[in-house]
């Protein structure tokens, strides 16, 4: 059977302004449990690649500039 | 290279002890391990980053079941245990458990980690319990992983983040040889070559679907998919009673804890839709959640926790924790809904099923010293079958399963594992990665845990999972032949759904094998709707035998302390009676 993507509206919202992932920061894409957060090729920010999010707080906590916030996922909300 | 981009490789390592799970009894284990002996080598295998992962994730409000000399008895404890899980407990591991928790307690003081203390300088224990004390709040909570870290990196402990478990590797003759694993991001494999091994990969808890649809909107930490409870069955290792699911009552929709342990002893309480108590104790116990199953469909519902009616300075001290360890979000989901405590109850509800030990009793069989019926394999925390054993209970067992497969690896050599067990494996693992067509792994995993919802929840009617059994042989077959994983990312939720389906397996053969009630609203059978002393009054141990699930009785150990006849009842009158 082919693929359609989906749309789904993501929970962790980052700050493009301060986020430093591009200076090389990885933290909040290291710390996740779920393993949701990447590294944008095209912006060299962080962002939430899959919407897998246990709206548990790690990534908003350990951010070492605040540019992360977590919101609750819209299903549950 | 871009992250989550397949590679295909296999590589081999080795170590003395490899620990799997760096939540909170994984990170307990190595570290005791290590300092067992400081020579050797000691791997922490963990699916995210041991700084951030398990239930732990965000620290804790406190300890749920500390035996504190002056507050409560091992014996006292081991009682109320027993008394909880209607008599189906081995006595010598929860109450050894008992007698070593207060001197863990001490150690995690040692760590940083404050527990809350009165103005003589005693710990303020709290009653939540049925019938003892046990409940010590941690001021400074959310430091716990924190602590746990800054340990295990002075220890020294081999720490390997984002490797999943998959399958683990015996010898011809039926002892440890080591585990394989897969690189969350890269799929490329590893396998580990170890003397002992221990498991601490948490809860079954991405079994069933939450009410909201939200598939990771789930109670437990959703990493934890019951990777354990699979790879443990499929190395043979017996798994015990394990149709004693675990069910909580959490705030509705956001499926966290409300949280009773951390209000009830301000005051707070679960209440019916009239404002009234219905519930002599909020502990966490089949029974409890069987009145409140009751009450949520007997016209009386919703079911709320209430704290309106306490003095502000009171719940601005209990959102004080509530909004900052274990689920912070709880605070922002409460704002979102214009709800403020003072003026509104919180609407609870019941969460989805899943097996855990930390909170009931269906977990990997263990014995008082963490071993499972595997030579050379340890379990320990959420997944090891120590009842009610919650965060404390992980501490406690990791250390001695810790100690215990360090002196395991000492006295043995490697075992020699098959390598055509590793080649299969990797053909397994990889399948879905081969495949230009097919259901992505979420789909799978949709279907198989609203299959869970629908047929497996309480009450378990058989001819519903009957039914349940046929409809998940059905997803299986679409997992095994149709499954697609585009990047190693889908390919870890691919492997993830494989365990799912493995537990929901269990859960239909586990709760089938069981002819009677128990464990109130945990296994409720309509059609065997009585408790069956005569008959039942055992373990049921799970096992994979020839390829096939079996399963058996096994007898409760004899009591170390006795319970008195009119004591065996007490937490079967849960309900509060109407005041004549």
């Amino acid at each position: 059977m082919p693929l359609a993507s989906y749309q789904t509206s993501v929970p962790v919202v980052v700050d493009d302004a301060k986020c430093i992932a591009d200076k090389g920061c990885t933290v909040c894409v290291d710390v996740c449990p779920l393993d949701v957060l990447r590294i944008s090729e095209m912006t060299n920010k962080a962002y939430m690649a899959y919407d897998e999010c246990w709206y548990c707080m790690p990534c908003e906590a350990d951010c070492p500039t605040g540019a992360v916030t977590v919101n609750i996922p819209y299903l549950l909300r | 290279m871009a992250l989550d981009e397949i590679v295909d490789g296999l590589s081999e390592v080795s170590c003395d002890v490899l620990v799997i799970g760096g939540g909170t009894a994984g990170p307990m284990a190595a570290l005791k391990a290590k300092l067992k002996n400081p020579k050797a080598n000691v791997v922490l295998l963990e699916k995210a980053n041991v700084k951030r992962s398990g239930a732990i994730s965000m620290g804790m409000d406190g300890l749920n079941n500390a035996v504190i000399p002056g507050y409560a008895t091992p014996e006292q404890y081991t009682k109320e245990i027993t008394i909880a899980n209607d008599g189906i407990v081995d006595q010598k591991a929860v109450y050894k458990y008992a007698q070593n928790c207060y001197k863990i307690i001490e150690e995690l003081d040692s760590f940083g980690i404050r527990f809350l203390k009165n103005e003589n300088g005693d710990y303020a224990v709290k009653k939540v319990h049925h019938i003892g004390t046990y409940v010590l709040p941690m001021p400074n909570g959310e430091t716990v992983k924190k602590a746990l870290y800054r340990q295990l990196r002075r220890a020294r402990i081999l720490i390997s983040n984002r490797y999943m478990a998959t399958r683990l590797l015996k010898s011809s003759d039926g002892r440890i040889a080591g585990a394989i694993s897969v690189n969350t991001r890269t799929a490329e494999m590893l396998v580990i070559k170890a003397k002992a091994v221990i498991l601490c990969m948490g809860a079954a808890g991405r079994l069933g679907l939450p009410t909201s649809g939200y598939m990771f909107g789930t109670y437990e930490n959703a990493a934890n998919s019951g990777d354990g409870y699979s790879m443990a069955y499929h190395a043979g290792a017996a798994l015990a009673n394990l149709e004693c699911y675990q069910i909580n009552p959490l705030i509705k929709d956001y499926n966290g804890p409300a949280c009773a342990y951390v209000a009830g002893p301000f005051g707070a309480f679960t209440a019916n839709n009239q404002g009234s108590r219905f519930i002599e104790c909020d502990y966490w116990s089949g029974q409890m959640m069987l009145e409140f199953y009751n009450e949520l469909l007997s016209g009386k519902g919703p079911v709320f926790l209430q704290l309106k009616h306490l003095h502000p300075d009171t719940i601005s001290e209990i959102e004080s924790t509530l909004h900052k360890v274990e689920r912070p979000t709880r605070g922002l989901f409460q704002q979102g809904r214009g709800v403020d405590y003072r003026s509104e109850s919180i609407e609870m509800h019941i969460s989805e099923i899943g097996f855990c030990s930390g909170h009931s009793a269906s977990g990997v069989f263990v014995d008082d010293n963490a071993r499972t019926t595997v030579p050379g394999l340890y379990a320990a925390g959420d997944m090891a079958s120590v009842p009610h054993n919650y965060m404390l209970g992980a501490f406690t067992n990791g250390s001695v399963a810790g100690i215990d497969a360090m002196e395991f690896a000492d006295s043995h050599d490697f075992a020699e594992f098959d390598a055509a067990d590793v080649a299969l494996e990797r053909d397994r693992v990889m399948a879905p990665t081969k495949r230009e067509d097919g259901i992505p792994p979420n789909q799978v995993e949709y279907k198989t845990r609203r299959l869970v919802n629908d047929y497996l929840q309480p009450p378990k009617v058989t001819r519903k999972y009957e039914l349940g059994m046929r409809r998940l042989a059905e997803a299986r077959e679409d997992m095994q032949e149709r499954m697609i994983a585009r990047n190693a990312h889908e390919l870890l939720r691919a492997l993830e759904v494989q365990s799912i389906m493995d537990c929901a397996d269990m859960a239909v053969h586990a709760s089938l094998y069981r002819e009677e009630s128990r464990w109130g609203l945990y296994h409720w059978r309509t059609d065997f709707p009585e408790k069956d002393n005569e008959n039942w009054f055992c373990h049921t141990l799970l096992s994979k035998r020839d390829g096939k699930m079996t399963s058996e009785k096994r007898a409760v150990e004899p009591y170390v302390v006795p319970i008195a006849d009119d004591e065996k009842d007490l937490y079967d009158k849960q309900r509060i009676r109407a005041s004549a």
